[in-house]
């Protein structure tokens, strides 16, 4: 049995599959040259509101926690798990330790591909211009 | 068998719901939050406000106050009829539409009443949010989750005080970003906003900052305990609310 | 069946190039919205809804219409309905997304949409519309289909669909009826504030919605070989009738309770509309129209000799149609606005991008209309029920027209 077109079609479906591989194949070129951004840490604090692993993987969370307990529980003190109390906010507590969001919040988010919409009301600690 | 397919499909279709609805049914289960009030915060049963219109009644001094106000929660000064305003002052005949009439007492009728939400204890614009953005607080605040409004505006057909406004454009294009109060956030466009009573201030132990500015024309209080300013001055002079028709039952009073 | 609609004149084709011509210029000023928010609609701090709810609200009237077809049909078995009942499904299709359209394009926060479903707040009449308008969507559409399918086939309507046609009668009711409610359960909106608004709101859909559908049906004929049978198209306007007769009477109903009383909030509205008050007369002219649309069209409507004039009936059902709209799609929204909570009048009109937006959505279900209706035509074609005979009278009619009659004139 002859096949029609079979040029066009084999020449198609590796372009295809060329198209689906690409991303993997640029994926892990990246993956290896890939380094953590540079974070500007706060200069007179060792602490963070949880531990460091808790609040590079948890800090979204907490955040909307944070928001619907002092918002909608009326509830703004927060205590950690070592027992340290924190004033629930995200202007006036985090943003007074990280006081840049450029060099702090933003770095990361510039890699992960999220931009949190939350900076298009609560004022970050540069101003605004 | 022909069915097979299909009923696995059907299968797999309600599995696959199932399966967006878990995870949220499953995290709102959970342990006791490890949160408190702050120790500083200042409480009552039901909040409310008294306004002594013989001492605050005049446009310069209301705008004083609504400065104030304005200026602490950000809220942009639009120059047409898409404005924004959290406490503002008008005339008898808007303030009180119900209960005119044409003998009023010269004073009462060329005073200018200062206007704000009245924090009803039957807020219809708890009552028609589709999304419970606006809730009312234990302590008879209406207060808003501005994170959660969806801007579809059925709280301001709601509200019968027009103590509402909504953000139909950028507010932070009529906002002065120097003079930005950088402890609280601004709004952004397409979201409802309104007074909010100071929630934020009553939290740190500070009185709305309306009244803390309003040498006293302002009483604010516990509107349950016998013993609060308010009730006192309630007990001693006479009071009238907005439209009490509506039977919203405001807990904004005003000394005439 | 949908192969249907891919098959079609060029005049067919140039109609759907058309309407997407039209959807790609609304939708840029949709995008123009987005981008610089409802700033760019005509509403403001005191007329909060506009031209896009007062839309909303009009067609909600239309997707429940079709059930003046539907319901005499399966409650009373009046057949000659029987060819008809699909386009009111289909009609109530098209409504209902255009509905749902015109409340996304009005929120502020569209991205945000979904905290209805992720916060549902049963005590917010907004969330009943959504699954009312959602559910009577779903309900056409799986009764439409299924009943076409099956004429095509040339079988009976399959038993398990009864349960959702007969549900789908009640459910017209419902969502006009929460749609009133949206409005009057509102304590500080007088015009809006009464108990007949939801049956107001039923006859002024009962009018104008089979208006608009034989409008649409009448146009469809020009292009296709079906034509309506006689019998229900003299009951639907007979229907039509009655239905703006008692959306009259219970406007007037309104006028006697706001100016006998004479409370002045009931009162204060209705003089905005139709005298203006403190030097605002911006509806007065609009208002008088729609009282005058609708006593000549009532007038039409009633005399057997200009109901019957088939000449004439479309510009009967044309001025009915501005008279409601004119009411409901614009006086109702503004008049519940005006005067405002502090008895002030704040005008409205829509702006430019507000109606380009609105077109857009009207086009796009213009566009849903013409494919669902090519579809349903054309099974009936294939079928050969309720089509045009020489003569111009239905297959579904009993003819006794002669060559030299003349009848068709
Ligand atoms: C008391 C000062 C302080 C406050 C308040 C604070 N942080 Fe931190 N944060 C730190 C310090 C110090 C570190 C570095 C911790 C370490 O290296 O162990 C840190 C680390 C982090 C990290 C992890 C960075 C990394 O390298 O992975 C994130 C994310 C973070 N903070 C977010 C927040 C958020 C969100 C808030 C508010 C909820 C907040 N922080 C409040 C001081 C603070
Ligand atoms: C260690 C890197 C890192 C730092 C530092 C960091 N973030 Fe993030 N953040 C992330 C990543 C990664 C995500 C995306 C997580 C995901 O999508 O699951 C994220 C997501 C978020 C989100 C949720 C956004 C969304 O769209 O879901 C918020 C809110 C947020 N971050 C706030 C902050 C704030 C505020 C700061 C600064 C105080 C900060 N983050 C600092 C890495 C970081
Ligand atoms: C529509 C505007 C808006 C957006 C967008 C917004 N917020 Fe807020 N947020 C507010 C307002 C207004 C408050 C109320 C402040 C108060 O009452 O103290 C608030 C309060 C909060 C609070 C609690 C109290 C405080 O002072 O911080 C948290 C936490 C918070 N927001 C987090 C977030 C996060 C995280 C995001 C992004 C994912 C976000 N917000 C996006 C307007 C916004």
């Amino acid at each position: 049995m002859k096949m029609h077109y079979g040029a066009p079609i084999i020449v198609g479906l590796v372009i295809f599959i060329g198209a689906l591989c690409a991303p993997f194949v640029v994926g892990t070129a990246v993956t290896k040259t890939y380094k953590q951004p540079e974070l500007k840490m706060p200069a007179n604090e060792k602490e963070c509101v949880e531990s460091k692993e808790f609040m590079r993987e948890k800090h979204m969370q907490l955040l909307n926690d944070w928001r619907d307990w002092a918002l909608r529980d009326g509830k703004r003190t927060y205590t950690n798990h070592a027992g340290k109390e924190f004033t629930i906010s995200l202007q006036n507590t985090c943003m007074k330790c990280h006081v840049s969001k450029a060099d702090f919040c933003d770095k990361c988010h510039l890699d992960a591909g999220v931009s949190p919409y939350c900076w298009d009301c609560h004022v970050q600690p540069e101003g605004l211009k | 068998m022909k069915n097979n397919r299909r009923s696995f499909i059907k299968l797999a279709g309600i599995a696959a719901a199932g399966l967006a609805l878990a995870p949220k049914a499953m995290a709102s289960g959970g342990g006791a939050a490890p949160v408190k009030v702050n120790a500083t915060a200042i409480h009552a049963a039901h909040w409310a406000m008294v306004v002594d219109t013989t001492k605050l009644n005049t446009a310069e001094g209301i705008e004083k106050l609504a400065h104030v106000c304005h200026a602490i929660h950000n809220v942009p000064t639009i120059p047409n009829k898409q404005n924004e305003k959290w406490l503002w002052g008008a005339p008898y005949d808007e303030a009180f539409p119900e209960q005119e009439n044409p003998h009023l007492s010269e004073s009462v009728h060329t005073r200018e009443y200062p206007l704000l939400c009245n924090h009803c204890v039957n807020p219809p614009c708890v009552r028609v949010c589709p999304t419970k953005a606006t809730y009312q607080r234990p302590d008879g605040i209406v207060a808003m989750d501005y994170h959660r409004c969806i801007g579809c505006r059925y709280c301001m057909a709601g509200c019968p005080y027009g103590s509402r406004s909504f953000n139909w454009g950028e507010p932070r294009d009529y906002l002065d970003l120097k003079k930005l109060n950088a402890e609280y956030p601004t709004r952004m466009r397409g979201v409802v906003e309104k007074c909010n009573f100071c929630v934020e201030r009553l939290a740190i132990g500070k009185l709305p900052a309306c009244v803390e500015a309003s040498e006293g024309a302002l009483i604010f209080g516990d509107l349950n305990d016998p013993d609060s300013d308010v009730r006192k001055v309630l007990r001693e002079r006479f009071t009238i609310r907005r439209k009490p028709t509506a039977g919203t039952e405001p807990s904004v009073y005003y000394i005439i | 069946m949908l192969e249907i609609a891919l098959k079609g004149s060029k005049r067919y084709y140039g109609w759907i190039a058309f309407l997407l011509v039209l959807i790609a210029i609304g939708s840029m000023a949709y995008a123009n919205q987005i981008l610089h928010g409802l700033k760019v609609t005509g509403m403001s701090r005191d007329v909060s809804w506009g031209f896009y709810i007062s839309q909303f609200t009009y067609l909600v009237g239309l997707a429940a219409s079709g059930v003046m077809i539907v319901l005499p049909n399966y409650f009373h078995s009046y057949k000659s309905n029987k060819h008809m009942v699909i386009f009111g499904e289909f009609m109530a299709i098209a409504a209902c997304i255009m509905c749902l359209l015109f409340i996304v394009v009005d929120i502020g926060q569209p991205t945000r949409m979904m905290n209805m479903i992720f916060h549902p707040t049963p005590n917010s009449i907004l969330f009943w519309d959504m699954i009312v308008l959602n559910g009577y969507l779903f309900l056409n559409l799986l009764v439409g289909w299924t009943c076409l399918q099956a004429d095509r086939a040339n079988l009976p309507h399959p038993k398990w669909l009864k349960p959702f046609i007969y549900t789908s009668i009640i459910w017209a009711f419902s969502i006009h009826t929460v749609t009133a409610f949206l409005y009057q359960g509102l304590p500080g909106r007088h015009y809006w504030l009464t108990a007949i608004l939801a049956a107001r709101f039923l006859a002024s859909a009962f009018c104008s919605g089979p208006a608009i559908l034989l409008l649409v049906m009448m146009v469809t004929e020009k292009f296709t070989t079906f034509k309506m049978p006689k019998k229900a198209l003299t009951t639907l306007v007979k229907i039509i009738a009655y239905a703006m007769c008692v959306n009259m009477f219970f406007f007037a109903l309104e006028v006697f309770t706001a100016f006998y009383s004479n409370m002045p909030g009931h009162m204060h509205p209705l003089v905005y509309l139709f005298a203006g008050v403190h030097g605002h007369h911006e509806l007065v002219g609009l208002m008088w129209t729609f009282i005058a649309f609708a006593a000549v069209s009532i007038t039409l409507l009633v005399t057997p000799k200009f109901r019957n004039n088939m000449k004439l009936l479309p510009w009967t059902l044309g001025i009915l149609v501005i008279a409601t709209w004119i009411d409901k799609g614009l006086g109702l929204l503004i008049g519940g606005f005006n005067p405002t909570p502090f008895n002030t009048i704040t005008p409205y009109w829509p702006s430019g991008n507000e109606l380009l937006v609105s077109m857009m959505i009207y086009a796009i279900g213009a566009l849903v209309v013409t494919v669902l209706f090519k579809i349903a035509t054309g099974v009936k074609q294939e079928m050969g029920q309720s089509q045009a005979m020489a003569c111009g009278c239905s297959t579904e009619d009993t003819c006794e027209c002669t060559a030299e009659c003349g009848c068709k004139e």
